[in-house]
């Protein structure tokens, strides 16, 4: 595994584990906290997660990967989700991801070099009164254009 | 306690907030502050308002006066204006409503727009926009936690179910089943452990109405689950929130918090011997999950995969115990029949399906944004007179009903009713109430294509038929869009769409096939243009348009 | 909360704050507040009226402001609606002056009749 920026090894995976290990059905909010540590789910962490709660690596690795919210790998530091369903299409969703694609030269489900942004697609944000939308990391953008995407990828 | 002499209602609803809501409130305190009107005016930020097309927009009582669309400007010109000096800025007004005191002040309000108010009838979306959602008290004052009360101290278990029962008040997360039906089963039911569910997996493409009653009126939900747990005799509640709805999540747990500080929550509620808890958990990105038994399993710690039923989870859900699976709008409708009884209920709406909906209206349409009518309001009325008309006067295409899992109605279907039972009838459904209206510059093969790549992303992959269905259907579509496809797929969509709807495990894979049927149905020409190689609107890029072909 | 009366209690205390958007008719205090209205002292009658209602905590009153009725000389002018029954206007209002419309008009409600300046 080629990780540089990240220590798996942070104290408080297993403060994480302790804390959902008598709740049962709490995977899904444990890998929530837990990816908050490094961003994503490492193989050593799901491997950990395991043995914590006593339950296979497939299970862990299943779940994991079920979920669209849930990374198995690294991405940038900013993800940039761009809503493809329906309402967004009709309001021009496509000319948003073209504008995306040419500043930042990545297409959907890539990393840019420098690690900062991963673009990707997402299904309904529930913003389409504002649609087009996208949603980089926490914070919600709508009303978009190609023009005005760019502006906002400036702030980064 | 401090009377204030007007109230400032800062709409806090996501898009607004998007917009700079909260830059335009900051603005409009220090404003106020410089006026040195801080003692007579409080400035409240609430949930949704309604017209988020139109925003960042906030209402100014006593006068009721709507300003929309909002600039920093504008906020200088309302202190000033407005507040200071008791005039209404009628060239930033964006709609009134009716209230005695603004028609002191005569009224500027251009019909159409008064139209977005008066055929709107608020039952689920009482509070939304006139209380602070962060504010347990302010919800009490609205008549708020009074029908948990009653139900508690003045009715047996088997009374409530009853009530709910006689209102006719169906499912509002797509099925319809009717809710008292569902209550009855498992209160019938005997068990050390029930459970009552709040599913706010909403994730229906097109639809946001529940993050909006969630970001608006959370007590109005807890509230309703409360006395769903004492109808069927269930001590836990969960809410399941989709984890990209930050603010939802927040205000739910602050709401529980407070309601469990005031004992309307917790043990022993109200002096009786009723003990209810609500949990709030988070999904993580699977549309999926919002299938109740998805959803159960997802709640257990698994993959959102669904159960094959029965047994229906009101039998043997979460952790095989009774369960109820509700969704947001109809809990939200519970206290309301409780309060005002199923008479009044079902003196709303039509016959068969009575109350009201809320419905989102979204694509070509001039006021996008969410509405709550009485059930059975015409397509028409949603278009041209509550959603403003499609802009630029252009030609109504059609519309798909009930997201992305609905059908697709043409202009002949404008004047028909909206309600479960009709909607079905022709191949469509109500759904979630979320509207996506397409003008005539659209091509349907090109709609249909996104509609089937959403369904081709979000099967679970449990079940054949859905998996494997879902990405042929798109693939078929694509090629159509391609002008590679022949008469022979169109064969094998309609067949594929058959198998699909009889043999999929849960609604995802059945409905999935809906729009596409319909405008298979309604749209056969363009169909046969893709064929010839044609796309009449000009949008697949590969083919020519019709006109100059002819 | 231990029981339903406790309920009410707080429902009534809570009232008081949201009771200006409800859409029932209430009394209403309209204050002259042009430029005319408030160089005369209109402000001071305005908080006047506002800390006597919220002392006698009269939470069904709707106060509002409006501009210059035109008769200048009157200001700061007080206009007091109560349902049912004509608007009466009242001229020259100080501070004190608006405190006795308080409890005069709309607490026992005797028109203050030395006063009025009109009746609509």
């Amino acid at each position: 595994m080629t990780v540089t920026s990240c220590n798996i090894q942070k104290p408080n995976l297993g403060e994480v584990i302790e804390k959902y290990k008598e709740f049962p059905g709490s995977l899904l909010d444990l890998l929530h906290e837990v990816q908050e540590i490094d961003g994503y789910l490492s193989r050593d962490v799901m491997q950990q997660i395991a043995e914590g709660l006593g339950i296979s690596e497939s299970k862990v690795y299943g779940v994991a990967t079920f979920y669209s919210l849930f990374k198995t790998a690294p991405t940038g530091q900013f993800i940039i989700r761009i809503c493809e369903s329906a309402p967004c299409h009709i309001r021009g969703a496509q000319e948003v991801l073209e504008a995306i694609e040419e500043t930042l030269g990545i297409k959907p489900g890539e990393t840019t070099l420098d690690g900062k942004f991963t673009l990707e697609f997402t299904s309904c944000l529930g913003l389409c009164g504002v649609a087009p939308a996208i949603m980089i990391n926490d914070q919600v953008y709508g009303n978009l254009t190609s023009d005005r995407v760019k502006e906002v990828l400036l702030n980064f | 306690m401090t009377i204030y002499r007007s109230h400032v209602l800062v709409c806090g609803g996501t898009p607004c907030v998007l917009k700079g809501a909260r830059t335009l409130k900051d603005l409009l305190l220090k404003e106020i502050e410089r006026y040195q009107l801080s003692d007579e005016i409080r400035v409240v930020e609430t949930g949704c308002l309604g017209p988020c097309d139109d925003g960042p927009v906030l209402i100014v009582y006593p006068e009721g006066a709507m300003y929309s669309k909002l600039k920093p400007t504008d906020i200088l010109k309302i202190v000033e204006h407005h507040l200071l000096k008791g005039r209404i800025v009628e060239e930033l007004v964006f709609r009134e409503r009716k209230s005695s005191a603004g028609a002191l002040q005569g009224s500027a309000v251009p019909l159409e727009q008064e139209k977005y108010l008066s055929l709107q009838k608020r039952v689920v979306l009482r509070n939304c926009g006139r209380i602070n959602p962060d504010s347990i008290d302010e919800y009490i004052a609205n008549n708020g936690y009074l029908a948990l009360g009653q139900a508690v101290t003045t009715l047996t278990s088997d009374q409530v179910v009853k009530i709910v029962a006689d209102s006719k008040l169906q499912g509002r997360g797509g099925a319809g089943f009717p809710t008292g039906l569902k209550w009855s089963f498992t209160a019938k039911t005997t068990s050390d452990q029930k459970y009552i569910i709040c599913n706010a997996d909403e994730g229906e493409p097109g639809t946001f109405k529940d993050r909006l009653i969630m970001e608006g009126d959370p007590h109005g939900i807890i509230e309703g689950m409360a006395i769903a747990g004492y109808a069927v005799g269930a001590s836990q509640g969960i809410i399941y929130i989709r984890g990209e709805y930050g603010l939802s999540i927040e205000r739910m747990k602050n709401a529980i918090k407070q309601a469990t500080d005031y004992g309307l929550l917790g043990k022993k509620i109200l002096g009786t011997e009723f003990n209810f808890e609500i949990d709030v958990r988070s999904g993580a990105g699977a549309y999926v999950c919002g299938e109740e038994t998805a959803l159960i399993e997802s709640l257990e710690g698994n993959r959102g995969e669904p159960r094959v039923k029965p047994p229906f989870p009101g039998i043997a859900g979460l952790w095989g115990k009774p369960t109820i699976v509700n969704n947001v709008e109809t809990l939200a409708n519970i206290a309301p029949i409780i309060l005002n009884g199923p008479e009044w209920f079902r003196s709303i709406g039509t016959e068969n399906c009575p109350g009201t909906k809320v419905f989102t209206m979204l694509g070509d349409i001039n006021n996008q944004g969410l509405v709550e009518v009485p059930m059975g309001i015409t397509l028409r009325e949603i278009v041209y007179e509550v959603g403003g008309g499609i802009p630029g006067g252009r030609g109504f295409k059609m519309a798909q009903t009930g997201g992305t899992s609905g059908g697709c109605l043409p202009s002949e279907f404008l004047d028909m009713p909206m309600d479960y039972d009709t909607l079905s009838k022709v191949g469509s459904a109500l759904g979630s109430g979320a509207m996506l209206i397409i003008d005539d510059t659209h091509c349907i093969v090109d709609v249909l294509k996104s509609f089937m790549k959403f369904f081709c992303h979000e099967s679970c992959g449990k079940c054949t038929p859905c998996r494997e269905g879902t990405t042929r259907l798109y693939e078929i579509v694509l090629a159509l869009s391609e002008g590679t496809a022949t008469d022979t797929e169109i064969q094998l969509l309609k067949e594929l769409s058959g198998a699909m709807q009889l043999s999929a495990l849960c609604g995802l894979g059945q409905s999935a096939p809906n729009s596409l049927l319909t405008c298979l149905n309604f749209f056969a020409d363009e169909f046969q243009a893709h064929l010839n190689g044609q796309c009449p609107s000009g949008i697949c890029k590969n083919l020519t348009i019709e006109s100059e072909a002819v | 909360m231990k029981s339903l009366e406790d309920l009410k209690k707080v429902r009534e205390q809570a009232r008081q704050m949201t009771g200006l958007r409800g859409d029932q008719e209430q009394t209403k205090i309209i204050v002259g507040m042009g430029t005319c209205g408030i160089a005369a002292g209109a402000r001071e009658t305005m908080k006047a009226i506002l800390d006597e209602l919220n002392k006698r905590n009269l939470t069904e009153v709707t106060i509002t402001q409006t501009g210059c009725l035109g008769l200048c000389e009157q200001e700061p002018i007080v206009e007091v609606e109560v349902p049912g029954e004509p608007r009466i206007i009242y001229g020259k209002i100080s501070a004190e002056k608006a405190r006795q419309i308080v409890s005069k008009h709309l607490v026992n409600n005797n028109i203050i009749g030395e006063w009025v300046i009109g009746r609509k």
